[in-house]
């Protein structure tokens, strides 16, 4: 893995490779054009047009937004820093513990067959069920704070990973694990040195998805009841018309996603053998 | 034409100084669902010498593979006695090297860490065995390559490092089920010379399952020619071919009468 650095950097040392590069900086281009043109025609519209403010609000409204809410102070109720932070804060704990949980308990079941039987028609019928619905529920368990937000994270994040612990453990190669019994490995050392690596990007796989969720599911927590948090603000301004407002919200995260999706895609990629 | 050329069953004569591997009545059956199950091997009884290179061949299903895991010590028999320097083999051992049919190398490691796997399962890499492990790599070629990743390597060269895996303990026993059957005819037989050269330095006691007649006289001291439904050792066939064994020496005539008379036994079970 450590090679691939060293590979790309000799590559435009090689004519045929160099071939490559020229369209996909095209590409890119091209999709910085498109950015530039939407921006554009946003603007013209909403400066020059006929749209009004409060169905679509003109670009500057939307950087005065984002700029009055990164300056005011972190105790200022519309403060972008703080409320980013929350939700960011929430999507986190709950990716991290919902993560850890599904692929516990996803390698448990795979590794007892048994349990996996008598378990998993459970866990089709669960995974089936929209889980969005029950975040009203968790919210009356369990109040308007951090609590039900970061559960509902849970709850969403659990299952991609214990989905994809299950499908990895049941993909490793007999071979492998012939290999490690003929040199005598334990059980723990089966599943620290074949299991776990071979499963790795299914994993990661799985982490990707469970990423790109929780930030969703930590906002429609904060649709359902909060006391702060992306999502409680968006509500808040929409209410209020302020749409300015609501597309500094929706800017703030569009970027955060891309960002989250972006640092996933090259974690997979790096393990993906 | 069965049963009755098989030279060493039976007599329960005591095992010469020599022998390595003894076999008595071995038998394997894998329990089915129906209860019946199905008998892999049947009464299996044969010896091999020490420092021996011993083919097997016969058809998909005959119980090849059956056999060598329970060399390897992977599998349980059903019946009767298998031993290693005369003590039963009742799991893996070191002094027996696996190379597995497809090279079997880990994707996240590299080659050298590969071919330390099994040492370091057994928490005994020392500087020596790193050492032994380098100079392995170079005689089959691969010095310069113990950083690479697997997938950087060709798939010889990846089975090559397979074998160096299983040789870095220093088995006294190496086991090879269909090593080659992945690669192309020429690749195939420069690893056939790669192992006899090997089998030649260091004189390991080899068991090779092959599916190719002439790979199995090329390389073999006997052949063990084995028939399916139940899995039985139909016949050992001695090869007297001098050492050693040059790609030429296929097209003598020697050479055509032993894979003719291995080819009518595996095809003569083919008709039941
Ligand atoms: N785990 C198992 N459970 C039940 N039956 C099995 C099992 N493994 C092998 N068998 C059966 O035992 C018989 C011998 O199988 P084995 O894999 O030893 O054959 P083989 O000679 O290696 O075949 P091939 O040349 O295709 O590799 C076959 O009939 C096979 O279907
Ligand atoms: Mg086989």
């Amino acid at each position: 893995m450590t090679d691939m650095s060293a590979i790309d950097a000799s590559m435009p040392k090689d004519p045929e490779l160099k071939l490559t590069t020229p369209s996909r900086r095209r590409e890119r281009a091209m999709s910085f054009g498109i950015l530039l043109s939407i921006l554009l025609i946003w603007t013209g519209l909403t400066n020059f047009g006929s749209i009004p403010a409060y169905v679509i609000p003109p670009p500057q409204s939307v950087f005065q937004w984002l700029i009055e809410g990164f300056r005011v102070p972190l105790s200022d109720a519309s403060s972008l820093w703080y409320h980013t932070g929350v939700t960011m804060w929430e999507a986190f704990l709950g990716f991290v513990v919902g993560s850890a949980l599904g692929i516990a308990m996803g390698f448990a079941l795979a590794h007892w067959p048994v349990a996996e039987r008598v378990l998993y028609p459970y866990v089709v019928a669960f995974q089936a069920l929209p889980k969005v619905a029950i975040a009203p529920l968790l919210v009356v368990w369990f109040g308007f704070g951090l609590d039900a937000k970061v559960l509902i994270v849970v709850v969403m994040t659990f299952f991609p990973l214990l989905v994809n612990s299950i499908a990895g453990y049941h993909a490793v190669e007999e071979e492998r694990i012939e290999l490690a019994r003929v040199c005598n490995a334990s059980e723990l050392q089966i599943f620290r040195h074949i299991i776990l690596p071979s499963s790795m990007p299914f994993i990661f796989a799985g982490l990707h998805m469970a990423a790109v969720i929780s930030l969703l599911a930590a906002i429609v927590g904060e649709f359902v009841g909060a006391k702060a948090g992306l999502g409680l603000l968006l509500l808040q301004y929409n209410n209020s018309m302020q749409m300015g407002g609501v597309f500094a919200v929706l800017l703030i995260l569009g970027v955060l996603g891309f960002l989250l999706n972006y640092a996933m895609q090259k974690l997979e990629a790096w393990f993906s053998y | 034409m069965t049963a009755m050329t098989n030279p060493q069953t039976d007599t329960a004569t005591p095992a010469t100084p020599d022998v390595l591997i003894s076999s008595r009545h071995l038998t394997k059956i894998y329990p089915t669902r129906d209860g019946r199950g199905v008998r892999a091997l049947d009464d299996v009884s044969f010896d091999v010498r020490d420092g021996e290179f011993i083919s097997i061949v016969g058809r998909s299903g005959c119980g090849k593979s059956t056999l060598l895991k329970i060399l390897s010590g992977l599998l349980d028999h059903t019946r009767g006695d298998i031993t290693l320097n005369g003590r039963p083999i009742d799991g893996p051992d070191p002094d027996i090297g696996v190379v597995f049919q497809s090279p079997t190398l880990l994707p996240w490691l590299t080659i050298t860490q590969n071919v330390l796997f099994p040492n370091k399962i057994r928490r005994n890499i020392t500087p020596a065995v790193r050492e032994r492990a380098q100079s392995l790599l170079a005689t089959v070629g691969l010095d310069g390559f113990g950083d690479r990743y697997p997938k950087e390597l060709s798939g010889g060269m990846q089975q090559r490092a397979g074998i160096v895996r299983a040789l870095v303990q220093d088995p006294e026993l190496l086991l090879m089920d269909e090593p080659f059957g992945a690669l192309d005819a020429m690749t195939r037989e420069q690893m056939n010379l790669e192992v006899l050269r090997i089998w030649e330095e260091s004189r390991k006691t080899i068991i090779f399952v092959t599916h190719s007649i002439v790979e199995s006289v090329f390389l073999s001291d006997r052949v063990f020619v084995m028939t399916p439904r139940p899995g039985r050792l139909a016949e050992v066939v001695d090869i007297d071919l001098p050492r050693p064994r040059t790609l030429d020496m296929i097209n003598s005539d020697a050479f055509g009468s032993y894979s003719g008379w291995i080819r009518k036994l595996l095809e003569a079970e083919g008709d039941f």
